[in-house]
């Protein structure tokens, strides 16, 4: 049963010349864990906006566990938690204050609900007395999270609940939302870290307000049209340079220790003519095989087409 | 034989009784991309500042472009470039007076500053922009203004600071194509970044735990060092075992 749903939402700014949202449409199931995908500017904060009755969208229709945004507003607001992508809790409240201030607020207390948030409350709750705009950029993340929980949301958007924190930090937060979903909470969240879109049961890739695809990852990484090789030489900034001018290159670009090729038409023999041009070229230890895309080489593919 | 560009000995920066980085020795070469990875809270802003001439070490040695950072800060900002995320270009500047501003600050002079600047139009094709505000254009090309006016002057080693956050892959990879291009004009690069992936692209990569350099190599010596297939696996491993977070 799906818990979100949009339908042809558009939204503009600057009186209808900027387009955030271009014509959205997608489900997203009660309990899934679904991944918004795509960069700064795509339109993920905007559309979280309209989803948790922040904003209006200018067309459409889109409803949260049967309510609609704009007509049921106030319903909604009462079963989802959101996190921002803007640290937005009160910087002068202490830790433990700003907990209680959010459970007082949708009417309910700490100790109630405390079992879904105490894996993740038991690592700031050294810090109860601290000041929250004190807290480091971790501890603010993991309070903000307990805070939108607090009140056993049915729904929870996170906008970029992962920006700007390092890998370890990523992926133990990655483990809580895991957990959370077992609670049967319906998940939303934004991410611009492209290998975090493996973790989702689906996503959306989004770009320029534009959804380029809804699928699971597992069937965007199938969808990818061509084969894809990763190619290295001795010097890799020239072979790039070098690759751009080759006449059958469909894409190239640096992808880690290799660069990402594909070809324009792919015959039994492209693969030698390839490194044959590069010997032309003088190339040195070229080093050729097939790879497997990744969502990033998926998404870049999209970007092109 | 390799120029170093930057040399450390022994670096240490302590708050009180907190040792932000503890001891690091390392040298980077010319024209080299250095990786500088770490946890948060690992040390990695601190040894940049230091290294930039804008926080004094507490002891140990270290020469960047030739010059001693316990001596010679004000010489050494003069001599590097700098670049972050969170501050690197005047957004209520048009991109031409943000060059213009980069340029003056960096002591060019207005020759200079002219053909520089028109080269760099001419560059990154920003012929249709020079008149806009930076707040108004698009962030991936922010980010390629601000590396091109931090290495206006031509200087020695560039700092970018975690430089590609939320930008799409395709954005993320044209940056890292200038950052090759600098490499390519003799100006070591030395770069800090959350995206893993990015340490690939690297000469070499070192990792900080808790203010230590705990790995120090090409990306493929540490991958079979830590016998891990991916840089990510690689960081995974060492900072796990951090004792220190950034609270």
């Amino acid at each position: 049963m799906p818990d979100i749903t949009l339908d042809h939402i558009s939204k503009t700014y600057n009186k209808n010349t900027l387009l955030a949202l271009d014509d959205i449409s997608f489900e997203v199931n009660k309990g899934e864990l679904f991944g918004l995908i795509g960069p700064d500017g795509a339109g993920k904060t905007s559309l979280f906006r309209i989803l948790t009755t922040l904003l209006l969208p200018d067309k459409g229709f889109a409803t949260v566990n049967g309510f609609d945004v704009v007509k049921n507003y106030k319903s909604i607001r009462g079963i989802i938690g959101y996190m921002p992508g803007k640290f937005s809790l009160y910087q002068d409240l202490t830790v433990e204050e700003n907990l209680k201030f959010f459970a007082t607020v949708f009417k309910t207390t700490v100790e109630k609900n405390y079992d879904l948030i105490r894996d993740i409350y038991l690592q700031i709750e050294p810090f109860k007395k601290r000041r929250a705009g004190q807290l480091s950029g971790g501890m603010k993340q993991k309070l903000a999270l307990c805070c939108a929980l607090i009140h056993k949301p049915e729904v929870l958007f996170l906008d970029e609940p992962t920006t700007g924190v390092d890998a370890v930090s990523r992926r133990e937060f990655w483990e809580m939302l895991k957990s959370l979903q077992k609670e049967n909470i319906t998940i939303l969240v934004s991410t611009a870290y492209m290998d975090e879109a493996t973790l989702c049961d689906r996503i959306g890739l989004i770009q320029s307000g534009k959804m380029l695809s809804v699928d699971t990852p597992e069937n965007v990484l199938k969808a990818y049209p061509e084969n894809l090789f990763a190619i290295k030489s001795k010097n890799v900034h020239k072979l790039l340079t070098d690759l751009r001018n080759f006449e059958n290159t469909l894409q190239c670009y640096a992808s880690g220790e290799y660069l990402h090729l594909s070809f324009k038409t792919e015959n039994g023999n492209s693969q030698n003519e390839v490194v044959v041009f590069l010997k032309e070229k003088g190339h040195d230890e070229i080093e050729m095989k097939m790879c497997k895309p990744s969502i990033e080489d998926c998404f870049i593919r999209l970007l092109a087409s | 034989m390799k120029e170093t560009v930057i040399k450390t000995e022994n670096l240490t920066k302590r708050f009180g009784d907190f040792v932000a980085v503890d001891a690091i020795s390392f040298e980077v070469y010319k024209g080299e991309i250095f990786g500088f990875l770490g946890a948060n809270g690992a040390g990695k802003t601190t040894a940049m500042r230091m290294l930039s001439g804008l926080s004094k070490p507490t002891s140990g040695k270290a020469i960047v472009a030739g010059l001693d950072v316990f001596t010679q800060p004000e010489e050494i900002k003069k001599n590097i470039g700098y670049m972050s995320q969170r501050f690197s270009l005047y957004e209520d500047l048009t991109v031409i007076e943000n060059i213009k501003f980069f340029g003056g600050i960096y002591g060019l002079s207005d020759k200079q500053i002219k053909q520089k600047s028109e080269e760099l139009i001419e560059q990154l094709q920003f012929q249709n922009e020079i008149k806009k505000l930076v707040h108004d254009i698009p962030l991936g090309w922010k980010q390629k203004l601000a590396l091109s006016v931090a290495i206006l002057h031509e200087p020695k080693v560039v700092f970018l600071d975690e430089p590609t956050g939320g930008v799409d892959p395709a954005t993320r990879k044209q940056f890292w194509e200038m950052i090759y291009q600098t490499a390519d004009k003799g100006i070591t690069v030395f770069v800090t970044t959350h995206y893993l992936d990015e340490a690939e692209y690297c000469n070499r990569i070192s990792i900080m735990v808790d203010g230590r350099i705990d790995a120090l190599g090409t990306p493929r010596e540490l991958k079979e060092k830590f016998s891990a297939t991916s840089m990510d696996e690689v960081f995974y491993k060492l900072a796990r075992g951090a004792k220190r977070s950034d609270n």
